[in-house]
């Protein structure tokens, strides 16, 4: 069941198109990273979402509610914490709060919901303090608090871990993971392994234009690479090739590098999982496997691969229209 | 409109601002008062509420500086926006919650009144029209600050330009007052000179025309801080 549908949806500052005609759903229970570059469009693209800036064309459905037509309503159903977190300094973390819950016409216990939620995330001993005295972590924190105000269906988090330290960064990483438990996420950064480390599915936005959507193995997939595993044995070339041939099932396989004592290969098992035999085959020749590893692209791979390939296709396209 | 009535009014306590109004306010009523009404012998407040209508001048650019424009610098604008709160409610509870330190200042200003009641016998509905004359002036005022704070991310424009704008509303006055101005510039301008209606108030006219006037200054304004603010989003 789509939680969010979004449609045609085109976003022009003056004659500038920062978003043109994309289209994507996110499913109920999905925790989806927004990947893109800087300028790529993903702020405002989750600014739309939440009913920040208007569109231009196109449209926008949350939870069945449209975004232009019924705002309250569809408002309700998402938190949201934009890449400065909306924090009154002057308050301390328990008035900034009950001001929320208010603000958000609440319907549930007060002390109650704002003492589970500082719970989860993890600022009940600062609650009497002045935000504006907190580090840079809690006050991610508090504006995290701030977005789960009301217990809304989907979160919408823009860029939550820019700025803070690696300690602060894995804990963040933690709390937002456990939200996603039962929670719908969208999560926007430029950090590919923020993506790998907490979100299920991927898309890729570039130049305003979606890019790529798919999970991340499909994504690794679509490039190529899905199944390939790089192995290291103590064998020569020719006494390590003669051992892979052999192995049942195997779509093929590359030799990389010989060190002198080392061979690497890689190997593409496609679809099925050949370790074990890969590993039988070198024990019965008694060839002692030192690496074993996924010769998977990373995401890293995989974004800079889409990207590239649509920079091309833009400049083949300028090209194009000069020449006519 | 509650919640933002109370966080802004209790923005104003948790900070120097509403003690600098209210304190500001009742110095100079209590300076007016003494200069001006015993000094004076007169058994009417005129002459005080006059006088404090110039101070309004920086009092009401304290009071709205920051109503909008600390919203847009520190982007809590955003979560207000986000919520599911219309911008009536969030511009009327900004609104009320200025009028409100106004009126905290009015309840402490009775004491005049009293005071003036001991030494005369000053005519009571004199004083209620010239109370009611001076909260329309002054809520007008407020809506025109509140607007201003919401053209700009400085709060020291804010102020400047609110204080500017307050002053052009003095000369207003003094154009239609003067009679070497022409009598269609008199006209026109007069419809802007909302001090010129003030004045009947403090004769003890309560005129419903001027109530009105009073009240669409105050929803114009009103109207265009809305505006204004609904209008970012399409920026």
């Amino acid at each position: 069941m789509s939680v969010i549908e979004i449609k045609n949806l085109t976003k022009k500052y003056g004659t500038k198109t920062v978003l043109d005609k994309i289209n994507f759903t996110v499913e109920k229970g999905d925790i989806m990273g927004l990947l893109g570059p800087n300028g790529a469009g993903k702020s405002t693209t989750m600014n739309i979402l939440t009913g920040y800036l208007s569109l231009t064309e196109g449209s926008v459905s949350v939870c069945g509610f449209d975004i232009l037509e019924n705002p309250d309503e569809a408002k309700k159903h998402i938190g949201y914490l934009p890449e400065i977190p909306p924090l009154y300094i002057d308050m301390t973390v328990l008035e900034y709060l009950s001001f929320v819950f208010d603000l958000k016409k609440i319907k549930l216990d007060k002390k109650e919901h704002i003492n589970s939620i500082m719970g989860m995330v993890k600022i009940t001993h600062v609650q009497n303090r002045l935000i504006k005295n907190l580090s840079k972590g809690y006050k991610q924190r508090v504006g995290l608090a701030q977005a789960l105000i009301g217990d809304p269906e989907i979160l919408i988090l823009d860029e939550p871990t820019v700025g803070l330290d690696p300690k602060q960064i894995i804990e963040i990483r933690n709390v937002i993971r456990s939200l996603g438990e039962n929670r719908t996420i969208i999560l926007s950064t430029h950090i590919l392994q923020e993506v790998t480390a907490v979100c299920n599915k991927v898309t890729i936005i570039n130049n305003g234009k979606i890019a790529a959507q798919d999970t991340l193995e499909n994504l690794a997939g679509s490039i190529g690479g899905k199944g390939k595993h790089q192995i290291k044995v103590m064998a020569t070339r020719e006494k390590g090739a003669e051992v892979i041939k052999k192995i049942y099932g195997l779509l093929s396989f590359k030799f990389e590098d010989f060190d002198g004592e080392i061979s690497t290969f890689v190997i593409d098992c496609g679809e099925k999982d050949l370790r074990p035999d890969v590993f039988n085959a070198f024990a019965k020749a008694d060839i002692p496997i030192l690496e074993f590893k996924s010769a998977e692209p990373t995401l890293e791979e995989v974004f800079i691969k889409i990207t590239a390939h649509d920079k091309k296709v833009k400049e083949e396209t300028n090209n194009e229209s000069n020449v006519q | 409109m509650k919640a933002m009535f109370n966080k802004e009014f209790r923005g104003y306590f948790n900070s120097p601002t509403g003690y600098i109004f209210v304190g500001v306010f009742l110095f100079f009523c209590a300076m007016f008062f003494v200069n001006m009404v015993i000094v004076n012998q007169s058994a009417t407040l005129i002459l005080m509420f006059n006088s404090m209508n110039l101070i309004c001048l920086f009092l009401v650019a304290i009071l709205t500086m920051k109503l909008w424009s600390e919203e847009m610098s520190r982007k809590t604008d955003q979560l207000l926006i986000c919520s599911p709160v219309s911008p009536w409610g969030i511009v009327m509870g900004k609104y009320l919650a200025a009028c409100a330190v106004l009126g905290v200042a009015l309840v402490f200003s009775l004491i005049f009144p009293v005071i003036l009641n001991i030494f005369s016998n000053p005519p009571l509905s004199e004083l209620i029209s010239s109370y009611l004359g001076f909260i329309l002036l002054w809520c007008s005022f407020i809506a025109i600050g509140l607007y201003i704070s919401s053209l700009t991310e400085n709060q020291m424009i804010s102020a400047i330009l609110t204080f500017g704008v307050l002053f052009v509303v003095f000369l207003i006055n003094y154009l239609t007052s003067t009679t070497h101005t022409a009598l269609w510039i008199r006209k026109i301008v007069g419809a802007f000179a909302l001090l010129d209606r003030y004045y009947d108030f403090q004769l003890g006219m309560v005129s419903i025309p001027d109530v009105i006037y009073y009240f669409s200054v105050i929803f114009l304004f009103l109207y265009l801080t809305k505006q204004n603010v609904v209008k970012r989003r399409y920026k």
